[in-house]
C-alpha cells in the first residue's frame, strides 16, 4: 500500500494535479486556499512532469489563460476562493459555451462581498445554477476530507474530458485548510501530443491535410446554430444527470429523518448523526458527492421511510432548494444553516434536529 | 478519566485503542500549530486516523494560533468540536475561550507563565506544566512545545515516544533531523514536571 502522508487539503489538490499528469495550473493567490499554488511552486513540477504553473495577474487573467490552454486539449487548471470564482464567472461562462474541459477549484469563504476569509458554503447557488451567463452547467465536485481534494482533481479531468466541460471542484475553508492522512496514487505521465491529437479530435494541435481546421469559440451570430449549440449541451447535461451522479450515505437503512449535507458540514452532520442514534433517534445522512448532477432520485427514493429532513448548509440556505424539488413536497424538509464564516459544530446541529421536529 | 484504554495487540505490536480530541491553544510563535502536527504524525506512524483543523482566521492574525486535533482508532467525522476530551491552553486569551470547551471528567493542561486567571472548573482535570521555564533552564526556548507535548503525553500516553520520534523523522525536513534528540529530551523533561492542580 501506498504511504499516508499528512496533508492539508489544499496541497493535496496540487499533488492530486501533478500525479494526474495536469499539464498546466494558472492561480492568483487567495485566503483560503493559497497553499494550493504554493505546494506547486514548491514541488516544482515544470522540472519532472513538464506542468507549467504560472502565478496570473488576477483571478480574470488566470481563468482565460485556462481558456487557452483548454482549446488545445491539455489539462488546465486553476483555483481561487469565492470572490476570485466571480471575476471568473465571464470565462467560465465562455469555457462552458465552447465546450472546453478543465478543472476550476473553488475553495469557499463566507461572503458576500469581500465578505471573510472564514469557511463558508454560499456559492452552491453559483457554481450549480451558472454563476456566468447562458444556459450552461459545470460538473460540480464536493470533496469532504483531504483525501477527496487529491481525488477530485483527477476525477475532475476524467469527467470534464470525457463530456467536454468544466468541472468544478467545490470545496471549503475547512477541507482546504485541515490536514488528513492522503494516500497518493500512481504518477500518471502528462499526456503526448500525439495521445491529445488521438483523444481530443476537437483541439487546436495545428491543422494537417488530412482534416479540415478546429474552431473553438463560444460566439454563434446566426441563431440556429446558437440554439443548436444549446440543444447539444441540454443533452449532454442530461447524460451527465443520468450517468454521473456520486453521492454515500451514512446510516440511511432504518433511517425515519435524514440530514442531507455536503463538503465539510456532512462529516459535521455525522458526528451529529452519532449523537442522535446516541439519544434513540433514527437519523442518516446523505451527502451528495456531485452537486451536479445532484443525486435527487437517491434523495426521492428515501423518501417513503422518512419524517422529516434538515438540509444543514454553511449559507442561508441554497441547496435545500434542490431538496426541496427532489422530493417535491412529499417529506417536511427543514433546513439549519449558519453562515459569515461561522461553522456550526455538531452539537449545533443536532440541537437544531431536536427543535425543528419537536423531539 | 478521558478515555479507557484498550489494549490490543496488532502483528508484534501493542497499541492502544482509543479516541483523543483536543484543541491546543496559544500564541502565534509557541509552535502550537506544529506541536498538533507532530502529534497528528504520531497518530499516523501508530496507524490511527488524524485530523488537523487550524485557526486561520483573525484571531491568527491578532497574534493567537489554535488547532484542534483528532487521533481515534476509526474514521473521524467531524474536524471541528464543540467540545473535546483535552485542552492545551498556552495563554490567557485561549484560557478565558476554551476553559468551557473541556468535557466534564476531561483534562485541561495549561502553562501557568503569564496567566492571571487560573482554571475554575471543578469538574474537570486541571494539570499544569511550566514549560517557559524548563524550556529556559533547557537553555531552549523552542523546546518550549515539546514541553509541553511530553506533559500531555504523561498524563494521556494517546501516543508512544516511539511514535512521537518517528512522527518528527516523518515530518521534519531532513535538515533539522539532528535536533530530534532534543526533542525528545524536551518530551522527557514536559513528563517529568507536569503536576496535577487542585482547583480550590
Amino acid at each position: 500500500m501506498a504511504e499516508k502522508i499528512l496533508m492539508k487539503g489544499n496541497e493535496a489538490i496540487a499533488h492530486g494535479a501533478i500525479r494526474c499528469g495536469a499539464d498546466g495550473y494558472f492561480g492568483y493567490p487567495i485566503t483560503p486556499q493559497s497553499e494550493v499554488m504554493e505546494t506547486l511552486m514548491e514541488e516544482k513540477p515544470w522540472e519532472t512532469t513538464g506542468m507549467v504553473v504560472l502565478q496570473a495577474e488576477s483571478e480574470t487573467s488566470s481563468i482565460n489563460m485556462v481558456y487557452g490552454g483548454a482549446t488545445t486539449g491539455k489539462k488546465v487548471m486553476t483555483s481561487s476562493s469565492s470572490l476570485g470564482i466571480s471575476l471568473m464567472a465571464e470565462g467560465l461562462s465562455y469555457l462552458a459555451g465552447a465546450e472546453l474541459p478543465c478543472v476550476v477549484v473553488n475553495v469557499m469563504r463566507g461572503g458576500p462581498g469581500l465578505g471573510t476569509i472564514q469557511p463558508g458554503q454560499a456559492d452552491y447557488f453559483q457554481a450549480v445554477k451558472g454563476g456566468g451567463h447562458g444556459d450552461y452547467k459545470m460538473i460540480v465536485l464536493a470533496p469532504a476530507s483531504a483525501q477527496d481534494m487529491y481525488d477530485f482533481v483527477g476525477l475532475g479531468f476524467d469527467l470534464a474530458f470525457k463530456y467536454r466541460i468544466p468541472a468544478m471542484i467545490l470545496s471549503d475553508g475547512v477541507i482546504g485548510q485541515m490536514m488528513e492522512k492522503v494516500e497518493l496514487g500512481e504518477m500518471k505521465p502528462r499526456r503526448t501530443a500525439e495521445e491529445i491529437r488521438e483523444q481530443c479530435p476537437w483541439a487546436l494541435t495545428g491543422k494537417t491535410s488530412d482534416r479540415n481546421r478546429n474552431i473553438i469559440t463560444s460566439l454563434a451570430l446566426d441563431p440556429n446554430v446558437q440554439e443548436r449549440t444549446n440543444i447539444r449541451l441540454q443533452e449532454k447535461y442530461k447524460a451527465i444527470q443520468e450517468n454521473e451522479v456520486r453521492y454515500t450515505t451514512y446510516m440511511v437503512e432504518d433511517a425515519e429523518y435524514l440530514f442531507v449535507a455536503y463538503g465539510s458540514m456532512s462529516r459535521i452532520c455525522e458526528a451529529a448523526v452519532d449523537q442522535a442514534r446516541e439519544a434513540g433517534y433514527k437519523v442518516g445522512l446523505l451527502r451528495p458527492v456531485t452537486l451536479f448532477p445532484y443525486p435527487e432520485k437517491q434523495i426521492c427514493d428515501l423518501v417513503p421511510q422518512l419524517k422529516g429532513i434538515l438540509t444543514v448548509e454553511m449559507s442561508a440556505g441554497q441547496m435545500v432548494e434542490d431538496v426541496r424539488l427532489a422530493v417535491n413536497g412529499k417529506v417536511p424538509v427543514e433546513f439549519f444553516g449558519r453562515n459569515g464564516g461561522i461553522v456550526p459544530s455538531p452539537d449545533e446541529v443536532y440541537e437544531a434536529f431536536v427543535k425543528l421536529f419537536n423531539k | 478519566m478521558l478515555i479507557i484504554p484498550v489494549q490490543f495487540s496488532v502483528g508484534m505490536k501493542k497499541w492502544t485503542k482509543m479516541k483523543v480530541e483536543l484543541i491546543i491553544a496559544g500564541f502565534g510563535g509557541q509552535g502550537v500549530l506544529s506541536m498538533g502536527k507532530i502529534l497528528a504524525y504520531s497518530g499516523i506512524m501508530q496507524d490511527m486516523e488524524v485530523s488537523w483543523m487550524p485557526s486561520y482566521g483573525p484571531e491568527m492574525r491578532g497574534g493567537t494560533a489554535n488547532v484542534t486535533v483528532i487521533l481515534s482508532d476509526k474514521k473521524i467525522g467531524s474536524p471541528i468540536l464543540g467540545k473535546c476530551d483535552t485542552v492545551i491552553v498556552l495563554n490567557q486569551q485561549s484560557m478565558d475561550k476554551f476553559e468551557s470547551y473541556v468535557k466534564p471528567g476531561g483534562l485541561l493542561l495549561y502553562d501557568p507563565n503569564g496567566i492571571t486567571r487560573h482554571p475554575q472548573r471543578k469538574d474537570i482535570n486541571v494539570c499544569s506544566i511550566d514549560a517557559a521555564e524548563e524550556s529556559a533552564r533547557m537553555g531552549n526556548l523552542k523546546a518550549f512545545n515539546m514541553i509541553v507535548l511530553g506533559a500531555f503525553l504523561k498524563k494521556n500516553p494517546v501516543v508512544s515516544l516511539e511514535s512521537v520520534v518517528k512522527g518528527l523523522q516523518k515530518s521534519l525536513p531532513q535538515r533539522h533531523h539532528h535536533l530530534i534528540p532534543m526533542n525528545e529530551e524536551a518530551i522527557k523533561v514536559g513528563m517529568d514536571k507536569v503536576v496535577d492542580v487542585n482547583v480550590l
